[in-house]
């Protein structure tokens, strides 16, 4: 119980910390309608739902890197990760509470460019919607650890993608199949199993990306 | 409670620390003194805990939850309000009655009043003061300070002077500082670092 309650603790500092300071959703929710409006004219008239579908992949994915960039600014600019790292409670737990935060700007961005997308290109139907949330999960479990790392380096704007599109590429291969294939099923099961794995490797070995 | 036997930090190929042995026992108040660049703030990072020795043994006989902290930065959150920042690490560290000690903490150290204000609007000195009641929430058995008089007026001098006087029996400090006649009446040791 303790655990969780580091974990809520920790979330909700996040939450007010944006509600204070409105310096990552409102970029990435700018950012991703920006993009899908510029897709929509980048895009000839009658191409394919394909190419749509593969364009919100990569609107989404960007949005997600451009929120992750951000989150661990406030410890790093202010030092206090070394105070959460001191404090008694499980260092993973840092890093759920953190993923967790980023797992909701996620969320509220997509709130927007799903509308926005179904507004410029095409439907949005339950398996495009189950893929997104499928993805959003492993985003923020993987993505939060890298970020950790990068913030940690003096390349961090370089470091963050470099680390963080490789390992996002499952990710895009599974919410894009999930959202074209006829049968979602295979790849939603891809993204699941990708968030479970991902998820224990980066909760184990987060401790050893705060500490030296 | 602390015990070092030929520490060496580095960073890259930059020495910071070689050689060094030291002892401090359970309630001992040790200076730590030195030129700027001398490793101070490393040898109070490595009893922290938040770096790791290159070579050497170092052993710090109290869990991580015991050790009160202050760097020379604040570790507070400048988007939230001092008192906020407070629950936040008292939360962290499970102080019983957390309420209570951080309302104690707080008008102790003169910042009751601003206790709804952001610390990023407080000055140097009164995030010196909030970085203190930081430091002291859950009651540690060590005491790391890094120029803990850094910023404080008068009037914060003779709060932390006072702060340290009721405390230097019950706890143990390792006090890095450049202005050690200040702290002279507390010391039981002293570690000059070249």
């Amino acid at each position: 119980m303790n655990y969780l309650a580091d974990v809520g603790a920790l979330a909700r500092k996040d939450l007010l910390l944006e509600l204070r300071a409105r310096d990552t959703l409102p970029a990435m929710l700018l950012f991703v309608v920006s993009t899908l409006v510029v897709f929509h004219f980048v895009l000839p008239a009658g191409s394919s739902d394909l190419a749509a579908t593969g364009l919100l992949w990569v609107a989404l994915l960007f949005t997600a890197l451009l929120g992750l960039s951000r989150a661990f600014a406030a410890e790093r600019e202010q030092g206090v990760i070394d105070g959460l790292v001191l404090a008694p409670s499980d260092r993973s737990a840092i890093w759920l509470g953190k993923a967790l935060s980023v797992l909701a700007f996620l969320a509220l961005a997509e709130v927007i460019a799903l509308p926005a997308y179904a507004l410029f290109f095409r439907r949005v139907d339950g398996s495009l919607i189950g893929g997104v949330v499928l993805a959003d999960l492993g985003i923020a479990a993987v993505g939060t650890l890298l970020a950790a790392m990068a913030a940690a380096s003096r390349a961090r704007e370089l470091l963050l993608p470099l680390l963080f599109l490789p390992l996002a590429i499952p990710i895009v291969i599974g919410g894009v199949g999930a959202s074209v294939a006829g049968e979602p099923a295979r790849y939603l099961g891809l993204l699941g199993l990708y968030d479970a794995l991902f998820a224990i490797i980066c909760w184990a070995s987060f401790e050893y990306v705060v500490t030296e | 409670m602390i015990h070092a036997r030929a520490l060496e930090k580095r960073y890259g190929d930059k020495r910071i620390l070689r050689g060094l042995d030291l002892d401090v026992g359970v309630h001992d108040f040790l200076l730590v003194t030195g030129p700027n660049g001398s490793g101070k703030t490393t040898l109070l990072r490595l009893c922290t805990g938040l770096a790791a020795p290159t070579r050497g043994q170092l052993e710090v006989g109290v869990e991580r939850g015991r050790v009160g902290y202050l760097a020379h930065e604040p570790l507070v959150y400048r988007e939230l309000t001092a008192l906020e920042n407070l629950d936040l690490y008292g939360r962290l560290y499970r102080v019983p009655e957390r309420r209570e000690r951080i309302g104690m903490l707080l008008e102790r150290f003169g910042l009751w009043d601003v206790r709804h204000a952001r610390a990023g609007s407080f000055s140097r000195g009164m995030l010196q003061r909030l970085a203190l009641c930081r430091a002291l929430l859950h009651e540690p058995e060590l005491l790391i300070l890094d120029e803990p008089y850094s910023g404080l007026d008068d009037e914060g001098v003779l709060l932390l002077d006072r702060e340290l006087s009721e405390r230097a029996a019950g706890s143990t400090f390792v006090v890095a500082t450049h202005d050690p006649d200040r702290l002279a009446s507390f010391a039981s040791a002293r570690l000059a670092l070249a």
